[in-house]
């Protein structure tokens, strides 16, 4: 192109094709769009070095003996493991009570459930009670699992904070795979209609298997969200003092005697005064994230990975 | 299905009315799927139950002048409600001050300006903020935000206030609402863009004249969930702005406070002290009381927002 013949109704054109000036405002509200992404992704830094860099000396002087020490009152002694092992415990019951029995109830709700009042009321229900916050499901705790089923659950216990945990993470565990249910095509579904498999089976053998990637991904976030919740653990009587180490070998009585979690631990670092506890709350901060956000790190892109097959 | 395959006509007749052991298997399955989903109507009934017959129980034991007694101080039994409602207040108000700007910002670059890779990139970062414990924030806001931001820019001189723990709030508060909003904005129909691209519109235009007010009722519903959430956050309060366990009526952010859920906290945790004084009353029972506002004011706040989310499936 000869720029030099016509320019001035060449770039008249051009102008006002692109608008009188270039866009100058249009660039800035765009930049800070961008900007307030980019806050949110600089806060995640920031934390995460703050924290790193404050847990340093225990890390670096410590390492191991941090991670195997138990609960202690002397900063250069206490440690984690009881906090981790009692975490370990408390997922455990998420996993084999909230994850299958959120599951079925996203199946029922999605593959089996007709569009009824009383059907609606349920999933409104389930919604609302994934927007309870999470204190309230530890007065829950409380008064029905460590008061009202003390017997069996041996008061403020494991299996109390367990349950409560379960219960916590059971609606959100039945929305996420309710999603993952809903992104497989109907024509999977239909084909196996049509070649005469009954509801059961369809769903069995072709919806699951095909949602298995977002259930599975939902599953593992729940039990990170469980995992770090705190707020709960106060109330159904996590320890955050001095916790006898060991315990007895008997599996039922370990499950119904008092336990700590390490979200508990870091809370009550976190408020005894000076600089030693800061860095020992920091280290505990250190290993209770790297645990959330490598497990978060792998759901998401195990979805991502899954989400460009549809 | 094998009968189905040697396929003379009785058969097919027979396999068609299927199989009794099939047809029982089937109803059991769908009896303990349904079971499954009536866990949560127990849920539902287990919380409501439990936090309206201990309040009750608590209010028939307790003066109800003590419950407006100007003072949040337990152990000496002056419940104050207006103090942790006022606490309530000033932090989850600090928190949406945050959150709105932050959240809705990120909603509208997702939604209209990031490309499908940039978007691919971008919203895992949300959604590990949203992943980080609460737990954490509280430690960053006592650690980090009161020395640095709130001493530092606001010359406070407390190391609890609740502006930290109001901004630690926003932090957790920002991925519900940008992804909320994202997916009100998400849903809105291409054809609203084309239109307004075809009679030259900018994309700034765009995004804040048409894409923003035809997602309105998304985006007002992401902020309610957002008080909703900051409402019922407990661990960054509790830690970064109410340890001494007492509140009073301030709506100073600069100062130390409770909020309803960090009086919860801290009732909790203090409950051996709590329950040797005073004769007969346990201090302790007044959280059930606490837990139900909170209850029914978060139960409020969702079912406000689930119609604002309705409306918006239902216009397009």
């Amino acid at each position: 192109m000869a720029a030099a013949v016509p320019s001035a109704s060449r770039t008249t054109v051009e102008l006002a094709l692109r608008g009188q000036r270039s866009d100058v405002r249009g660039r800035i509200f765009a930049g800070a769009l961008l900007l307030t992404l980019l806050l949110s992704l600089l806060v995640l830094l920031v934390v995460l070095g703050t924290v790193i860099n404050t847990a340093w000396p225990v890390l670096s002087s410590r390492g191991l003996g941090f991670l195997n020490g138990n609960l202690s009152s002397f900063e250069d002694r206490a440690g984690v493991r009881q906090g981790l092992i009692g975490s370990l415990v408390l997922i455990s019951f998420v996993a084999v009570i909230a994850v299958p029995l959120g599951i079925a109830a996203a199946v029922y709700l999605q593959e089996y459930a007709r569009d009824t009042p009383l059907n609606r009321i349920l999933i409104t229900n389930i919604r609302n009670l994934a927007g309870v916050p999470s204190i309230v499901y530890g007065i829950l705790g409380v008064v029905v699992f460590a008061q009202t089923l003390r017997s069996v659950t041996g008061g403020l216990s494991y299996i109390s904070g367990g349950l409560t945990l379960a219960v916590l993470v059971m609606p959100f565990m039945i929305i996420i795979t309710m999603e993952a249910l809903r992104a497989v095509p109907r024509g999977i579904r239909e084909a196996a209609y049509g070649v005469g498999a009954t509801r059961w089976e369809v769903v069995r053998s072709h919806v699951l298997p095909y949602a298995a990637p977002g259930v599975f991904t939902g599953a593992i976030l729940a039990l990170a969200r469980a995992f770090g919740e705190t707020a709960p653990l106060l109330l159904v009587g996590a320890i955050t003092g001095y916790l006898t180490p060991g315990g007895s070998g008997n599996v039922i009585e370990t499950l119904q005697g008092r336990y700590t979690a390490l979200p508990m631990i870091i809370y009550n670092w976190a408020r005894q005064p000076g600089e030693g506890w800061r860095h020992l709350t920091a280290a505990a901060v250190v290993a209770l994230l790297a645990v959330i956000l490598v497990v978060n790190l792998v759901a998401i892109l195990l979805r991502n990975r899954y989400e460009r097959k549809w | 299905m094998t009968t189905f395959a040697t396929g003379d006509g009785g058969e097919v007749l027979v396999s068609l009315q299927g199989n009794p052991r099939r047809r029982r298997k089937e109803k059991a399955i769908k009896g303990l799927l349904v079971g499954a989903a009536a866990v949560s109507i127990l849920i539902s009934v287990g919380i409501v139950l439990a936090l309206l017959f201990r309040a009750l129980n608590f209010l028939s034991d307790v003066e109800l002048s003590s419950l407006w007694s100007g003072i949040w101080r337990p152990r000496q039994r002056q419940f104050d409600l207006v103090s942790l409602v006022m606490g309530s207040f000033v932090v989850t108000t600090i928190a949406m001050l945050v959150a709105t700007p932050l959240g809705l910002g990120a909603a509208v670059y997702l939604s209209e300006y990031a490309r499908p890779r940039a978007r691919r990139t971008l919203k895992p970062i949300l959604e590990t903020l949203a992943g980080i414990p609460s737990v954490v924030i509280g430690f960053f806001a006592l650690a980090v935000i009161n020395p640095v931001v709130v001493q530092g820019a606001f010359g406070a001189t407390n190391t609890f206030t609740m502006m930290a723990a109001g901004i630690g709030v926003g932090i957790l508060t920002i991925p519900l609402v940008a992804s909320v909003a994202e997916d009100a904005m998400y849903a809105v129909p291409g054809a609203l863009r084309e239109a307004a691209y075809g009679i030259g519109a900018r994309r700034r235009t765009v995004a804040a004249r048409v894409v923003f007010p035809a997602a309105i009722s998304g985006i007002v519903a992401a902020l309610i969930l957002g008080v909703s959430r900051a409402l019922g956050e407990t661990m960054v309060v509790a830690i970064a702005a109410g340890a001494t366990g007492n509140a009073s009526r301030t709506l100073n952010p600069l100062e130390p406070n409770q909020t309803l859920t960090a009086a919860i906290a801290s009732l909790a945790i203090g409950s051996d002290q709590v329950k040797t004084v005073g004769s007969g009353l346990n201090a302790f029972e007044v959280l059930y009381l606490l837990g139900l506002i909170l209850f029914v004011s978060t139960l409020l706040l969702n079912l406000i927002s689930e119609r604002f989310v309705r409306r918006v499936r239902r216009d397009y």
